[in-house]
């Protein structure tokens, strides 16, 4: 049975001061194996967000609905662990406390939630940083704080909105690795939403690209590149070849985009 | 030169903010002394000074100050008491803000001065009066502000602690309320300057004791050294209280520091 289900998800926007609405995605039908790593690639404004964010409950859908083990969706849960592309640390809190969040909205003793907090700050490699306040740490550092955030609840999926997006491009390799090697490792179901090609193909066992506004699903490409991936699979043969496929995809997609904008 | 947004050496900012106490005090001696304006208008600063000793010393003018302080503070935490959690529930949840935003809006317009011959009539001319007339100042400014703080809280912020898992009731106590706190004592600092204000005038009206007693006292046999006094008393607290406040929320939220 799939992980997660999402069977005929569409979003439309009302228009602004009585403008026609705008049709955000078109009905997406979607399911997830338990511990794939999906990777969602699309131009920007094609949907692909939105999605995410259906998934995670912080939107309702216009038609469609979301399952995930058999349940459907309404609101957002801890379920769904989400990592956001811009920071969202709780600036108040230290990192230990940030990771430690939802433990503690669960209401877990301090005793028990200090022990898995440890454990996480270790695992993104944020040993020694753990009573730094978020606005003490750079960009790279605050997202891998999320990540151990969202996954200290131990989510059923995780779900990643451009994480690395406002991160240099050496952290961002380096980011990618780490987040891999926890994939590796743990297994986890991973829903990635990214416009960035080779992030899409070097995380997932599944690229899904999506068209231009209003976004649908144009193809599912799948990735069978061997485990543990290092970053010099990047310049490999067949990793090019994949590359120039979806390249040419998006390259299509957002040749759309950029003219239903100029029109 | 003076290039714009450039800033200046802590040094210099340091000699440049005392430069002009010196350049006012210098003008205010320069036509009082040298004979510009009418002593019987405007004392000079050595009068003044000598004035405000003779307060101190004989007049026991110190405990006019001690009551002024205890007033606004009484005042002041009683407002702070009532709006702080009327404004937090405000900018939470949208119904009380829609039930009681017209309102406010209105009464924050109301000055709390007329309102001093109404609360005479109510309260007498007593202690009670003073706070109430801070009250009516503050109350509803603080509501206010903070409301609007509040309700500009991060969302982001509020949907990370949504997927971690938070209930509604989590997300105003340990998301809003926080992420908010810095902004709240800030709000407080201002409204407390402004306080100041009000007390004096509750004291110009009905009173026996207080800064704003001996300043209008000052006025019927033109001690205008006095008067002056006075006001610069309630500058120096004012300043003070505000350095004490900033150094409380710096010590409180050090997270919220750039």
């Amino acid at each position: 049975m799939s992980k997660l289900v999402i069977e005929g998800v569409s979003r439309t926007f009302a228009g602004v001061r009585g403008g026609q609405p705008v049709q955000a995605l078109q009905p997406v039908d979607l399911a997830v194996a338990a511990n794939d790593f999906i990777t969602i690639l699309g131009p920007s404004g094609c949907g692909k967000s939105t999605l995410l964010r259906v998934v995670a409950g912080l939107e309702a859908p216009s038609a469609g609905r979301v399952l995930l083990d058999g349940k459907a969706v309404t609101r957002p849960g801890p379920d769904r662990g989400m990592v956001f592309q811009s920071y969202t640390l709780f600036p108040w809190l230290t990192v230990a406390e940030n990771i430690g969040f939802g433990l503690r909205e669960r209401g877990m003793p301090e005793r028990d939630r200090n022990e898995i907090v440890a454990s996480y700050v270790d695992l993104v490699g944020l040993k020694g940083f753990a009573s730094h306040w978020p606005k003490q740490l750079s960009g790279g550092m605050q997202q891998r704080t999320a990540i151990a955030r969202a996954l200290a609840n131990d989510p059923a999926i995780l779900l990643l909105d451009e994480p690395f997006g406002a991160l240099d491009n050496q952290t961002r390799g380096l980011m990618q690795e780490l987040l891999l090697g926890i994939w590796e490792r743990r297994k986890k179901t991973v829903l990635f939403v990214t416009h960035d090609i080779e992030e899409a193909i070097f995380m997932a066992s599944r690229v899904i690209v999506m068209s231009a506004r209003p976004g649908r699903i144009k193809s599912d490409v799948p990735v069978e590149l061997p485990h543990p991936r290092h970053y010099t699979l990047k310049t490999s043969p067949e990793f090019s070849a994949l590359k120039a496929q979806l390249t040419e995809d998006i390259r299509i997609e957002a040749m759309r985009t950029a003219q239903t904008q100029s029109a | 030169m003076l290039r714009p947004l450039h800033p200046v050496p802590p040094g210099t900012r340091t000699v440049l903010g005392i430069a002009f106490f010196v350049l006012f005090v210098a003008f205010w001696a320069w036509i009082t002394l040298g004979g510009h304006v009418n002593r019987i208008f405007l004392a000079d600063p050595l009068q003044m000074l000598g004035d405000g000793w003779r307060l101190l010393v004989e007049d026991r003018f110190w405990l006019d100050i001690l009551i002024t302080i205890w007033r606004v503070f009484g005042g002041f935490v009683l407002a702070s008491i009532v709006a702080v959690p009327i404004g937090i529930a405000m900018g939470a949840w949208k119904p009380v803000e829609a039930f009681l935003e017209p309102f406010v809006s209105f009464a924050r317009y109301l000055p709390a001065s007329a309102f001093i011959p109404l609360l005479i009539l109510w309260a007498g001319i007593g202690e009670l009066e003073k706070l109430l007339v801070i009250f009516v100042g503050s109350v509803f400014q603080i509501i206010l502000i903070i409301a609007v703080k509040v309700g500009s809280t991060r969302r982001d912020l509020v949907e990370a602690a949504y997927t971690l898992g938070a209930t509604d009731n989590g997300i105003v106590r340990r998301v809003i309320m926080p992420a908010n706190a810095p902004e709240i004592a800030e709000t407080l600092r201002l409204v407390l300057g402004w306080a100041w204000t009000y007390v004096i005038v509750a004291e110009l009206i009905g009173s026996s004791s207080g800064i704003g007693y001996m300043i209008i006292n000052s006025q019927s046999r033109l001690a205008t050294g006095q008067i002056i006094f006075g006001i610069i008393v309630i500058g120096l607290i004012g300043l003070l209280s505000d350095f004490a406040f900033k150094a409380l929320n710096r010590w409180l939220y050090p997270w919220s520091l750039a």
